[in-house]
């Protein structure tokens, strides 16, 4: 059973009382692969400095950036700004040679909040939750499906998946949600 | 479960994002064709199957991607150190001494 349908309607998907998950609306997203030393020119086109350290995030305007690995960037633009993106990198192609590689329509995105959210996010991610920093992303684990995870702030986190994954993701968000609100009214039901 | 530490990330991390990868250091020869059928089988198949310190390949598959080396006591799958790939080999008596 699953709540998302093949065209992925953005809208919530789960609730409890303390975490919500909703689908995100979709956004240009590129994979940027380059060699480090053409991170200054490659900056430069995209008007955004690429994060050399893995996990950490840069945003301007609409573009939003994380780096995955040493030579390789999550790029997350707004859809009418990505014709832009590709144009101005391809224009500095010959000085840095790179990789970029649309996957707008190879992910979609959940955004998960709420005071509970990283407790429901420890059903499948194996990593300690703790040692993401606000403003911080990392490419990790969710029940078996890679994912990136984009912490935005102590309670809200989003994730992005491979749409093939994704009903099988969410459905793990949902079964969590539905736990987390029963031990919520069980503890209700507990109080004198 | 394992703590790997990533020497890309540099981040001790459980062994559910890594993907093991074989015994590490075996070049490919350069000139295959030179090469006589046992040699080649060797190069192909055979493994030292350690019991002990075991260099080995490893995967960030799910995080940074990269290939890394890792020296893994086979015994007591204990992780002596991992390095980057194109590292040379460490000195394994210095690594079994800073282990115990």
């Amino acid at each position: 059973m699953t709540a998302l349908t093949p065209d992925f309607t953005p809208g919530p998907l789960a609730e409890s009382g303390a975490v919500s998950v909703s689908l995100l609306a979709p956004t240009g997203r590129f994979s940027l692969r380059a060699r480090a030393t053409d991170m200054p020119v490659l900056s430069k086109a995209v008007g955004v400095d690429l994060p050399a350290k893995i996990g950490a995030r840069a945003n301007i305007g609409t573009v939003e950036i994380l780096c995955l690995g040493p030579d390789e960037w999550h790029v997350l633009v707004a859809e009418t700004d990505a014709p832009r993106l590709v144009e101005r990198c391809a224009s500095v192609y010959a000085d840095a040679p790179h990789s970029l590689t649309d996957i707008s329509d190879r992910e979609v995105s959940v955004r998960i909040e709420g005071p509970e959210a990283a407790e429901l996010l420890t059903l499948g991610c194996p990593r300690d939750l703790d040692r993401i920093a606000e403003g911080e992303g990392r490419r990790t684990l969710m029940d078996g499906a890679t994912v990136v995870l984009w912490r935005d702030g102590k309670d809200s986190f989003r994730l992005d998946m491979w749409r093939s994954f994704a009903p099988h993701v969410v459905a793990l968000l949902e079964t969590g949600c539905a736990e987390l609100a029963a031990e919520q009214s069980g503890l209700a039901n507990r109080r004198p | 479960m394992l703590l790997v530490h990533c020497p890309y990330c540099e981040e001790t991390l459980p062994e559910l994002e890594f993907a093991y990868a074989g015994e590490a250091h075996i070049a490919r020869p350069a000139e295959p064709s030179a090469m006589s059928d046992e040699e080649w089988r060797d190069y192909l198949f055979i493994r030292s199957n350690a019991r002990g310190p075991h260099f080995e390949r490893w995967r960030h598959l799910h995080g940074c991607g990269r290939f890394f080396n890792a020296v893994r006591d086979t015994v007591t799958d204990r992780f002596l150190i991992t390095y980057k790939a194109g590292e040379p080999r460490p000195d394994l008596s210095s690594l079994k001494e800073a282990a115990e």
